[in-house]
């Protein structure tokens, strides 16, 4: 595991007031300068506009046309586009990053747009809710229904998140499909990484979500 | 709407528009027997002239000019008033100060496609060895023969690399080809409603047009302005039948629906009673007023003929291997002429060969025509588009 070098904020001490998201400022922070980089589910385009405004080439795909058209229109290289289906359609090495935020679980074969993003990109920055946070565990064992949090709100009847998991799942698919973790930060519900120096479990139980640096070639089982 | 009882007799008789063909009220760039244009077909075609019109100032640099591409049955008065139809310019929507394509920051270019009526050497021209009228005498010309001679025009003009070539379906694809033919020379590609290969489809539609056409016994095999007619019925046929693919069911639902033209019964005859009848008439005869038979059969012909993959060995991508150009690709859902999956097919092949592209599908009832509407999410995306190159480009804000 890599190090992770931020300093934490004090306990009761609102985070520095930024307009991006925190976890949008740390996979920014893992992306080299003068890269280029590709963002799948890029929303509205708040991440690539941080990367371009970095000196970073980005591109985007998005499945939304309302997402698309915004990012377009604030003149984003950004097409239509679904992570599931159309990422075949990029070379290998095209990017030297590939970035998935917050959309993995969206994805309908996880597993495959994993291999695609390492297929496309060197490296491949992936951030996702953590099933694994304590919220969600206790509203599953405690209320007994679906979990719904601040950044989760949707129903289980109408959630576009199919394939939920946990930390330690995304941990156990990286070994499975021989990818290395270059680094790893799980963000508290604050957008604060959980310290290091704790052992996994804890990050699995008070990480909100996990975002990884991913590269080829990991040792595998 | 105008009431039309038939497909009327063009009423001046098609004079401005022969005069037209060869003296445009248009800048013209004249190349003679030194500088032949290399066509498709392995004929070299001089001489030759180009007609153009610009607007807005060339910056000190050069670096601000955009070539602005027509489509089939289009001209390069862009944002003036018609020379033969006196009516305004056809994508003053689009261009002009404070327009997306803004007059004030670049230097707009638009010529009469070669093979056109419009002043740029067609069909309609005179054939300087012959002192008659081209007609079927001319060569069978393609998208790339346009482009090519769009490109000696650009040459001329001092212009080495374009900041944007943007068009619009027919437009469209020879935007699409000058950055596959020129990409050193385009800085951004803004391709609307088109597509990379005309389908069997719309090469179906054209056969329609063009042999609605040829049916009018006053087309006298291409040779009508020898014998003094134009067959005028069989093209405005045409541009009836070409009219309805421009549009969607629900465009046409929209603006007519069942309504009567002037009438509350069916007159129980084969007259106008519908108020699309009547549209689709007035579109017919006064497209006539304007517009050469003969050039009408070379440029849909020459769309026919237009795929790039198959210069490329059938690979689309390849005919974009590490370009630099900045493509922005737009298409609009109710348009089933270029729909959006052959907006797609192109997109695919930039993100193969890791362009710097953006796409975008507009939501609209309007159909192909959509481009040439009051749109404003089309033209949202145009402007930033254009700013966001230009600001690539370090063009300033005032352009000059």
């Amino acid at each position: 595991m890599a190090l992770q070098e931020q300093t934490l904020p004090l306990p009761g001490v609102a985070p520095a007031r930024t307009s991006h998201r925190p976890d949008h400022l740390l996979v920014a922070e893992m992306v080299e300068s003068g890269s280029r980089v590709l963002d799948v589910g890029c929303g509205e385009g708040d991440l690539l506009q941080l990367l371009e405004s970095r000196g970073i080439d980005g591109r985007g795909i998005e499945l939304s046309r309302e997402g698309v058209n915004r990012c377009v229109a604030k003149g984003l290289a950004v097409v239509q586009g679904d992570a599931d289906t159309d990422l075949v359609n990029y070379p290998d090495d095209a990017f030297d990053y590939v970035i998935l935020s917050q959309t993995l679980q969206a994805t309908r074969q996880p597993k495959a747009v994993l291999e695609n993003l390492l297929r496309i990109g060197h490296r491949a920055i992936v951030s996702f809710p953590n099933f694994g946070f304590w919220k969600m565990r206790l509203q599953l064992l405690i209320g007994g229904h679906m979990p719904r949090t601040e950044n989760l709100p949707a129903t289980w009847y109408d959630t576009p998140n199919i394939h939920f998991c946990t930390i330690k799942d995304f941990v156990q698919l990286c070994d499975e499909i021989h990818v290395k973790m270059e680094r790893a930060v799980a963000l508290d519900l604050y957008g604060r990484p959980v310290p290091l120096n704790l052992p996994w479990w804890v990050w699995n139980m008070f990480g909100e979500q996990g975002v990884f640096l991913l590269s080829r070639g990991g040792k595998g089982r | 709407m105008t009431k039309v009882q038939s497909i009327k007799t063009p009423s001046i008789q098609g004079e401005d528009r022969a005069h037209e063909a060869d003296h445009p009220s248009s800048p013209v760039a004249k190349f003679g027997t030194d500088q032949p244009l290399k066509l498709d077909c392995g004929i070299d075609l001089a001489p030759f002239q180009i007609a153009y019109q610009t607007y807005g100032e060339l910056n000190a640099e050069r670096s601000n000019a955009i070539l602005v591409c027509h489509a089939l049955t289009g001209d390069q008065h862009v944002n003036n008033v018609h020379p033969v139809t006196g009516k305004p310019g056809w994508w003053e929507t689009m261009v002009g100060p404070g327009r997306p394509l803004d007059t004030s920051r670049y230097f707009i270019i638009c010529s009469n496609v070669l093979g056109g009526c419009m002043g740029s050497t067609g069909p309609a021209s005179l054939n300087p060895t012959t002192g008659k009228v081209w007609g079927l005498d001319f060569p069978i010309i393609t998208i790339p023969d346009m482009v090519r001679a769009q490109a000696m025009l650009i040459d001329r003009l001092g212009i080495e690399t374009l900041f944007a070539v943007v068009g619009g379906s027919m437009g469209g694809m020879q935007a699409v080809q000058w950055a596959a033919a020129y990409p050193e020379r385009v800085f951004s590609t803004l391709a609307i409603a088109c597509s990379t290969r005309h389908s069997a489809q719309n090469i179906a539609f054209h056969e329609l047009g063009r042999q609605a056409v040829m049916a009018d016994p006053d087309w006298r095999s291409g040779s009508y302005v020898d014998q003094g007619t134009h067959p005028h019925r069989g093209l405005a046929v045409a541009r009836m039948a070409a009219h309805i693919t421009y549009l969607s069911d629900a465009a046409l639902h929209r603006k007519f629906g069942r309504r009567m033209q002037d009438r509350e019964l069916p007159t129980f005859s084969f007259d106008a009673d519908f108020q699309v009848e009547s549209y689709l008439r007035y579109q017919g005869s006064s497209f006539v007023e304007r517009f050469d038979a003969n050039s009408y059969l070379y440029l849909t012909r020459a769309m026919d003929y237009f795929d790039i993959a198959a210069d490329h060995d059938g690979v689309l991508a390849e005919a974009f291997r590490d370009i630099e150009t900045r493509f922005c690709v737009v298409s609009f859902t109710s348009d089933w002429l270029f729909p959006t999956s052959e907006a797609r097919a192109l997109v695919h092949a930039l993100n193969a060969s890791s362009a710097r592209v953006s796409f975008a599908e507009i939501e609209t009832d309007k159909g192909h025509d959509a481009f040439l509407l009051d749109v404003p999410e089309f033209f949202d995306i145009s402007r930033a588009f254009l700013h966001s190159a230009g600001k690539a480009r370090g063009l300033g804000d005032a352009g000059t």
